[in-house]
């Protein structure tokens, strides 16, 4: 950048200079235009290097058998069958659990809760809890429900672990998705004679329930690719069987048994092969890789039209 | 009819019996109880989120006041080795935070004036199509699970650079902080390009209309106006670098070596906590407890940056 108090050279008229001054300025805009332009083309070629190679990798072992066999000694043989069982079990507890705790919470501070000290100190401990790295939440899992609760390593522990460190993204977009309601709507269901809790359930909670919805899928995206928290909760890499079936004991109608069962997920199945040094194996971890990148990607995209394609029909 | 229907309306004699608007009184009850059970449930749901912290806070001081019992404070700060492990057990924490400290340098090499330069250039320059466009990509990129990142990260981006450099080890924290500044890229990228697009437009179109071009505006008018909240967003990268576990745990190695060369393997905090969690260490061993005095190191570094992210964003505020 030329700096503004320049001289003008003798010999040069004022109009030549400021039309040579201009004309600079202009060049360095331009090649800023084209600086910014390459830095989007880096990005998208990284993204672009990163699934190409996964895809040369891994296409070749994505297969039928491949989502239908479990893990082997044999990397032709071996499958993921396990793992996205186990993602899809860990997954079902961490919504249950994810989900009406961050809209509740949600709903809580953004409707009902006073201007005091408590509600001040809510909301930066979720603004603090936001950054808090991931493993930090394997910690926590490990020394309180693996040991003091007595889960184990099991499927409710994962779950409940992934609910914790998702519950900061559901809560906020919550929140972000209630404060766009006008007020307006709030009073007239109030004139109306509703009660707070009546204006929640019939006003407050339809409307945002887009802007939810698509902090929930993100979350839960996030959440299925979350590997450290699994591991340092010391989930078993090897996991060669499924958890009982929910349906498997006779005396029951639905038995809680997988709750308790050991398992496996995908990441983690993913690490397992990558952390070995035969070749064979971690083109089975690029294999695993592209199914897991097809279910964040896939949940992320969806998330994104959500958000898109509400923002453009709602008119208050 | 040939008055006025709400006069006539108005006429009629009002209804005989308790006002239709006023709920019977046990009926009134119940609404009040049930009101008041479901504001009790919600902020139960909002204590969660204080009791995860306060959960977080306990187990990792209490695991940690037992190692310390065991391994004073000094050498944890002053050894340069770390090997809690070993028959020589040696518990210098710095060994671990070199690693830790020089791939997040590398990772902020390539993600602050990547997430910079992608911030200005959408907010400022991008029309509206390619903005449309590159805030959703950027947005799928940052939803990318890390450990894809890591494969990508020890499989191609290391390969890629011995070719350029034969002798690079195949584990090294060069490679893993490339991916990872690759990874917090978007988020430097799309809390900046926020702030820097809540900057009013009042200021940029005086600055125009001074003369200056859209350079000028962006890096003298917008940019410092909007500082506070580029600096969180860097602050926020930081903190990701430093908790970024499956990149480095990957394609860094799990070798605790005090060294700040990137081209060396290391092993940071987070890699540590997986390499003892993959093993089999017995609870209650001291192992076990070294994760947890690690894990306390980690909470303390991101509690430090997010109380400068604070004070960087009282500092730099800017009131419109």
């Amino acid at each position: 950048m030329d700096s503004p108090r320049q001289m003008r050279p003798a010999g040069e008229s004022e109009v030549r200079w400021r039309r040579r001054v201009i004309a600079r300025r202009r060049a360095w805009d331009w090649l800023f235009g084209l600086v910014g332009v390459l830095a989007l083309v880096l990005a998208a070629s990284v993204f672009a290097a990163l699934f190409s190679e996964m895809l040369v990798a891994g296409f070749r072992h994505l297969s039928w058998d491949f989502l239908t066999s479990f893990p082997s000694r044999r990397p032709a043989d071996a499958g993921i069958l396990s793992a996205w069982v186990g993602t899809t079990l860990v997954m079902l507890v961490t919504a249950c659990v994810a989900v009406p705790l961050g809209i509740g919470a949600g709903i809580y501070l953004e409707e009902y809760a006073p201007r005091n000290l408590l509600t001040d100190i809510i909301e930066i401990n979720v603004t603090n809890l936001a950054g808090v790295p991931s493993i930090i939440y394997g910690l926590l899992a490990l020394g309180l429900f693996v040991y003091q609760f007595g889960l184990g390593q099991s499927i409710a522990s994962a779950g409940l672990t992934l609910a914790l460190l998702i519950l900061p993204v559901v809560i906020v977009a919550t929140r972000e998705a209630i404060r766009t309601i006008p007020q307006h709507i709030r009073e007239g269901a109030h004139a109306c004679g509703a009660t707070k809790w009546q204006v929640v359930a019939h006003h407050v909670i339809p409307y945002s329930l887009p802007g939810i919805l698509t902090g929930v899928i993100i979350g839960l995206a996030r959440a299925i690719g979350e590997t450290a928290p699994i591991i340092t909760i010391g989930a078993l890499t090897f996991i060669a069987f499924l958890p009982p079936s929910p349906f498997s004991d006779p005396h029951r109608l639905i038995s809680f048994d997988w709750l308790m069962a050991p398992f496996s997920v995908m990441p983690i199945q993913m690490f397992n092969w990558l952390s070995r040094p035969e070749e064979a194996f971690q083109q089975n971890a690029a294999a695993a890789g592209l199914v897991l990148v097809g279910m964040t990607l896939s949940m992320n995209a969806l998330a994104i039209w959500i958000r898109y394609r509400f923002r453009k029909t709602i008119k208050w | 009819m040939n008055g006025i229907p709400w006069k006539e309306a108005a006429a009629q004699p009002a209804a005989v019996g308790p006002a239709p608007w006023r709920a019977t009184p046990p009926g009134r009850w119940r609404r009040a109880l049930g009101e008041a059970a479901i504001e009790g449930l919600l902020f139960l749901a909002a204590l969660v989120s204080v009791a995860t912290t306060l959960a977080i806070v306990a187990i990792l001081v209490w695991e940690s006041i037992v190692f310390f019992r065991s391994v004073p404070l000094i050498d944890f700060l002053t050894d340069t080795q770390w090997t809690p492990l070993f028959d020589d057990a040696h518990f210098g924490i710095i060994a671990l935070l070199s690693g830790t400290l020089t791939t997040t340098l590398v990772a902020l090499v390539v993600a602050i004036p990547l997430g910079t330069i992608l911030a200005i250039y959408l907010s400022e320059f991008a029309g509206y199509r390619v903005r449309e466009f590159a805030k959703p990509f950027l947005e799928l990129l940052g939803g990318i699970p890390t450990i894809i990142y890591g494969y990508f990260a020890l499989l191609f981006v290391t390969p890629m650079l011995q070719k350029l450099y034969p002798e690079l080890p195949g584990f090294n924290m060069l490679s893993a902080g490339l991916v990872m500044g690759i990874m917090i890229v978007p988020y430097v990228s799309s809390l900046s390009e926020d702030a820097m697009r809540g900057v009013p437009m009042d200021m940029r179109e005086a600055s125009y209309a001074v003369g200056a071009t859209r350079l000028q505006t962006a890096l003298f008018v917008v940019t410092p106006a909007a500082l506070s909240g580029i600096a969180s967003s860097y602050i926020l990268g930081i903190s990701r670098a430093v908790g970024e576990t499956m990149v480095v745990a990957i394609a860094a190695g799990m070798q605790p070596k005090l060294t700040f060369n990137p081209t060396e393997p290391a092993a940071t905090i987070t890699a540590y906590i997986v390499q003892v969690a993959l093993g089999d260490l017995p609870h209650g061993s001291i192992g076990y407890q070294t994760i947890f005095a690690a894990g306390l190191t980690l909470m303390l570094i991101t509690l430090l940056f997010n109380i400068l992210g604070h004070l960087l964003r009282k500092r730099f505020r800017e009131v419109y």
